[in-house]
């Protein structure tokens, strides 16, 4: 099955899982920053306040939209690739996205020590899973 | 830096996303490979798959990611969590080598090396960072200028 789909639709497929869970992954994490710690809002308003303060946050929404868009992409991506090819692909180019991404927009602190342990684990994960 | 050390039950949550992920993966490509290649003319095809027993079990740990990773996220940051919760695939290889014997190439040995070493390297780091700040400019460069006698 793998053997018949041309190089650029593998490719396509897994940009756009990489895409999608980027753009997903980077909404999820601004909004759980703008919630605050879940932990101590549990701590306050118990296990329903900690889940109305998520449930509450239009930002959450529109990550799991991406998210969601992200699994049904990998589903259709796994249908006719091998797990071998999309797991590692869309992993490690996914960790070195996001790197990029939290630093554009969440302003993260990416410093060299980010940077590296990111490639490390990019190749890492890529080779392991190869 | 709000949160230089993480306490052990934040290290258990880590571990948590980091288990639930790739097992939740396996589940999906073991339910996804029987099913008859799914075009892009037939989503309701994709839709109908969520409901299969592994696709389904997949989902459920899947959930458990989710939570677990959520709740990460509420007090760490994005370029922490994701590679320490990618700790994961070293755990699947080493369990897939130990447990089910299955054989592990050099490569593999070295992807191994290779993610133990990354996440030990961003574990030693803060999990919260402050948001880059501008460049600001530093007061004690202008002091000698300003003690220049005119």
């Amino acid at each position: 099955m793998t053997s018949s789909i041309p190089p650029l639709t593998a490719a396509a497929m897994i940009a756009a899982v990489v895409l999608s869970s980027t753009a997903g992954e980077v909404l999820t994490a601004a909004a759980m920053k703008s919630i605050g710690d879940l932990d101590e809002i549990r701590a306050h308003s118990g296990l329903k306040g900690a889940i109305r303060a998520v449930l509450t946050c239009p930002l959450f929404f529109a990550g799991v939209s991406f998210l969601a868009l992200a699994f049904f992409a990998l589903l259709f991506a796994l249908n006719h690739l091998n797990l071998s090819l999309v797991a590692p692909a869309s992993a490690s180019l996914t960790l070195v996205t996001n790197a990029i991404a939290g630093k554009i927009f969440l302003k993260e602190n990416v410093d060299r020590r980010r940077w590296i342990s990111a490639f490390l684990v990019c190749i890492g994960v890529y080779l392991l899973a190869h | 830096m709000a949160h230089p050390q993480l306490k052990l039950s934040q290290y258990a949550v880590l571990a948590l996303t980091a288990i639930c992920a790739p097992l939740g993966d396996t589940c999906l490509s073991r339910g996804m490979k029987p099913l008859p290649p799914i075009s892009l003319a037939h989503p309701g095809q994709l839709i109908a798959a969520v409901f299969t027993p592994w696709i389904a079990a997949g989902i459920a740990l899947l959930i458990g990611f989710f939570a677990s990773y959520l709740t990460a996220l509420s007090w760490a940051d994005l370029t922490y969590v994701l590679p320490a919760t990618a700790f994961g695939n070293v755990i699947v290889a080493l369990l897939s080598r130990f447990w089910l014997h299955e054989p592990i190439s050099l490569a593999r040995w070295a992807g191994i090396l290779l993610i133990t070493v990354g996440v030990g390297f961003v574990a030693q780091g803060p999990s919260r960072t402050e948001p880059t700040q501008e460049i600001q400019q530093l007061p004690e460069a202008a002091e000698p200028t300003e003690a220049v006698p005119r």
